[in-house]
């Protein structure tokens, strides 16, 4: 979990990419003085038990009512594997480490972070996407409700902001503005729609539609 | 990020031998700590043992104490009827932390074991003794307007974070540990550590061993407590300084017991025994308050950028003993 923003945002300076660099070229420098095909052998050696060790893993689940089965590197987060593997680029990445809420999708029926866990970490379960939210052609209320009150300018956290706010309203913590807010912290809109975002939360809310 | 073996054991012996037999593999829970520490390079384990299929989520309201499985979530215990009855300071703390995603995701486990840090140990490309032992601490002589004014070290000066370790310091909490030895109980106070000449180490479990449940003991504050938490912004940022205040007071508005405990100021959260002993029999007074908070704050010592900690703790102090004090 995410310093100064339940962040770890490093705010010193630093020079990341001459220090990578240094590391890159003395690895290099090392592997000059070896001969050639040693390397490649050793090389090639070292990728078979790699590979050998750090297997793909079978993982079942279901996105948005469709069942996969699919087998996923261990490392792969839950946001890379709905991106990359499924296609599914309506969940946004944006910071990547859990600070901005643009990741957001339900799991079993509760809200996360998807950049923050291991796809493997999700056999068994049910993820909802902003793909799985409307019905057909027919937008889901929350998503109706930011269009009408205009809960965006450049859209890019909005994924988020409508899977955490219909989270939000069926957690019962929508009775207020202010408790909108306070529950709906996680998700950052850099662009600062906020005033329109509880707008839209507060008329689902009051409209009493089931979300 | 590195690559790792990934194991998910549904026997808690299963879970505790396949940590203890290999230095390098790690227990995963929520994960929201150490995913992201490992995007950043910083914990890199080659196995992780995920335990959630570990029996480990149930909160058991027993006789005198509330029981909380180690994976029970951050939320659930938060919103739990019993938890908001008989210890609402817990609640009040764990509502104050991270985002409702987060708290969707985060173990009560997990969140006791997340780590004491700052940007520093973040940062790869700095000294940290914690993150490499031996290379010093860049926060010393660096940006430490984050950092500890308690208990601290010449080898590291981070906080811990969380929120709901203040409230469970302050309430006498037992951390229930299982562990390739057996069993142990260890006292919320004594479950994390100073950083000493051992930064690197943040609490005293042993390796392999499994935070399993904590046990809150049956108390007075049930109706007098605040969580006071200072931040830069209204919600879900980690605290400048946080207080957990719970008071048990007579009818005359009198103080018979006292809890108070600190986050953000040491590399523990920060029980405030000394203060709170000198607020038992003292009226529910401002007065009173000033004189705790003058005890709680004795030995504190800011760095370049953080001496605006030894206002905003007394202060913060009063203010939550106030609130708590003014509970209806």
């Amino acid at each position: 979990m995410a310093m100064t923003s339940e962040h770890d945002t490093p705010d010193n300076g630093h020079d990341e990419a001459r220090r990578s660099f240094l590391k890159q070229s003395s690895v290099l420098t090392a592997m000059a003085l070896v001969p050639g095909p040693l390397v490649q052998a050793a090389s090639a050696e070292l990728d078979e038990k790699v590979a050998a060790v750090f297997e793909k893993i079978p993982l079942k689940l279901e996105v948005n009512g469709v069942k996969h089965k699919v087998s996923v590197e261990p490392r792969t987060t839950l946001l890379d594997f709905l991106r990359e593997d499924l296609h599914l680029t309506g969940t946004k990445k944006g910071c990547d480490y859990g600070q901005c809420g643009a990741c957001t999708v339900h799991v079993d029926g509760q809200r996360v972070n998807s950049c923050l866990s291991f796809a493997v970490m999700h056999e068994g379960k049910k993820i909802t996407t902003i793909e799985g939210l409307a019905d057909g052609d027919k937008l889901h209320p929350m998503q109706e409700a930011f269009v009408k009150h205009d809960g965006f300018q450049c859209g890019y956290c909005t994924p988020g902001q409508i899977m955490s706010a219909v989270a939000c309203i069926r957690e019962g913590k929508a009775d207020s503005e202010g408790e909108i807010r306070e529950y709906m912290s996680g998700n950052i809109c850099r662009c600062g729609a906020y005033s329109n975002i509880v707008a839209a939360i507060q008329e689902v809310k009051g409209g009493g539609q089931k979300v | 990020m590195n690559q790792f073996q990934y194991v998910r054991p549904t026997k808690q012996q299963a879970a505790i031998d396949a940590v203890a037999k290999d230095a390098t593999a790690t227990f995963i829970a929520g994960g929201t700590n150490l995913v992201d520490l490992m995007k950043r390079g910083v914990m890199t384990p080659q196995k992780l043992v995920d335990i959630n299929r570990l029996p480990l989520t149930r909160i058991d309201a027993d006789p005198g104490k509330l029981r909380i499985g180690a994976l029970a979530l951050n939320s659930t215990v938060a919103d739990d009827k019993q938890v908001r009855a008989r210890q609402p300071l817990l609640a009040l703390a764990l509502n104050a932390g991270a985002s409702a995603q987060l708290r969707n995701m985060a173990t009560v486990g997990g969140n006791m074991l997340q780590r004491t840090r700052c940007s520093y140990f973040y940062d790869t490309t700095m000294p940290c003794n914690k993150r490499e032992p031996g290379t010093g601490c860049g926060a010393l002589e660096g940006i430490n307007r984050m950092h500890a004014i308690f208990g601290f070290s010449d080898k590291c000066i981070a906080v811990h974070p969380s929120d709901m370790s203040v409230a469970l310091v302050a309430l006498d909490a037992i951390v229930q540990v299982s562990g390739p030895k057996g069993n142990r109980s260890i006292p919320f106070a004594e479950l994390h550590r100073l950083p000493g000449d051992m930064p690197q180490k943040d609490t005293t479990l042993e390796p392999g061993e499994l935070i399993t449940a904590v046990d809150v003991p049956d108390g007075p504050f049930t109706k007098h407590v605040h969580y006071q938490k200072v931040r830069e912004r209204a919600s879900y940022a980690f605290a400048l300084l946080s207080v957990a205040a719970a008071l048990d007071l007579d009818s005359n508005n009198n103080i018979k017991a006292a809890r108070l405990a600190m986050g953000g100021v040491a590399h523990k959260p920060w029980r405030l025994t000394a203060a709170e002993q000198a607020l038992v029999g003292k009226p529910a007074t401002e007065e009173s308050f000033r004189q705790a908070a003058a005890i709680a704050m004795q030995g504190a010592k800011a760095f370049k950028h953080n001496a605006y900690k030894l206002k905003l703790g007394p202060n913060t102090i009063i203010q939550a003993l106030k609130t708590a004090a003014s509970v209806a």
